[in-house]
């Protein structure tokens, strides 16, 4: 008998385990190492992020450690639709008058949000010497998501290497949402249901905002997906045709 | 029971989703528009209609409950299967982008926030 092959058989549920294992260790981290000062949903999302890079590291794959057979459940219940489906459940929580009020505010954020990750994109493009507008506009639809990066670089027929490119650049976006928000948000008064909705339209990625908010309170991950849920799709409607038109107007 | 309320955010994610996708399809991308924002908009409602009609009976918000407890394990899931040797192998330009965007969004929040004092 194959024990690894069991374990894949079984795989979601081999993850449910892993999972609870990394949780548990990192409560432990948290409580007697840091005295709580940094949350253990904090840790093991950090954890989690670890061992992605170490599972990409040996097997080169691209799902992190769900490359190793044992791990290959963590596909599964780490994939857009489990993460989705419990977005979605948070959602009895929510106060529709706070989402009301909060409304304006975060449709200016998710506009704002995604005409300055373009222009960031660009600028850094631009830094390291890419002059097509076709280059600059992977770049910075990339620096909006990585699912925006490569539908924009596609729909435009840019280069493979600059569509690689653009994926990384969301890649490294999602990762340092994640590792950073919980460590700022007092700084920036992400503290509340109003500002996780600015949040999540200005930051954009599901991924990063998701985990982000995870780490840093809850209750406030149903706001932040409320307005990041647009984003992507909205990024990949507005970068191949109004964004590419303007940036190509101007150089 | 708790299967209903399960069943209850299923049927509101997948209309929710499948609204999303149908969205993208009529604007012509490659992408889900707002599936679990009307998801979510789509399970306050019904499960308020439910509670007016009594039908939200004993554990029915169990089977929506468990799924928002856990929400932070599918994240660990999450981070645990990114591609996140990609990141740092393409050279300095997407860690630059990507951090660069992401100091300049933090340093946004606030500004945007205030939008509600000022005019309520």
């Amino acid at each position: 008998m194959n024990i690894i092959s069991f374990f894949e058989k079984n795989g979601m549920i081999t993850s449910f385990l892993f999972i609870a294992i990394i949780m548990l260790i990192a409560d432990q981290i948290s409580t007697r190492l840091l005295r709580k000062k940094i949350p253990g949903s904090a840790i093991a999302i950090l954890l989690g992020l670890l061992l992605a890079y170490y599972g990409g590291m040996i097997t080169g794959g691209e799902k992190g450690i769900a490359d190793f057979p044992l791990f290959s459940g963590f596909k599964l219940v780490g994939g857009s639709m489990f993460r989705d489906f419990c977005i979605v459940s948070t959602a009895l929580g929510v106060s529709f008058p706070v989402m009301i009020q909060a409304g304006k505010a975060g449709i200016i954020s998710l506009a704002l949000g995604l005409v300055v990750s373009f222009v960031v994109g660009i600028c850094v493009g631009l830094a390291f010497g890419y002059q097509d507008a076709e280059s600059l506009a992977t770049i910075g639809a990339g620096t909006l998501t990585f699912i925006v990066g490569p539908v924009t670089g596609s729909a435009l027929g840019a280069s493979s290497d600059v569509i690689a490119l653009s994926v990384a650049t969301g890649v490294v976006k999602a990762i340092v949402v994640t590792v950073f928000t919980p460590l700022v948000a007092t700084k920036i008064k992400l503290d509340n249901p109003h500002a996780a909705m600015v949040f999540g339209g200005l930051i954009g990625t599901t991924s990063g905002v998701a985990a982000g908010l995870a780490a840093t309170d809850q209750k406030l991950v149903p706001y932040g997906a409320l307005t990041a849920t647009f984003y992507t799709g909205l990024g990949c409607l507005l970068c191949p045709s109004v964004f590419y038109l303007a940036l190509k107007a101007m150089i | 029971m708790l299967i209903y309320g399960l069943g209850l955010l299923a049927f509101s994610y997948l209309a929710g989703q499948l609204f999303g996708d149908f969205l993208g399809e009529v604007i012509g991308v490659q992408a889900n528009v707002g599936g679990v924002g009307f998801a979510m908009l789509l399970l306050v409602l019904l499960h308020n209609y439910f509670q007016k009609k009594h039908w939200v009976k004993s554990n029915f918000d169990e089977g929506i409950g468990f799924w928002s407890n856990m929400y932070i394990p599918v994240i660990v899931a999450m981070s645990a299967s990114q591609n996140a040797l990609l990141a740092f192998n393409h050279g300095i330009l997407p860690i630059i982008a990507g951090t660069l965007i992401v100091i300049i969004g933090f340093a946004l929040v606030p500004l945007i926030s205030s939008i509600k004092t000022t005019h309520s």
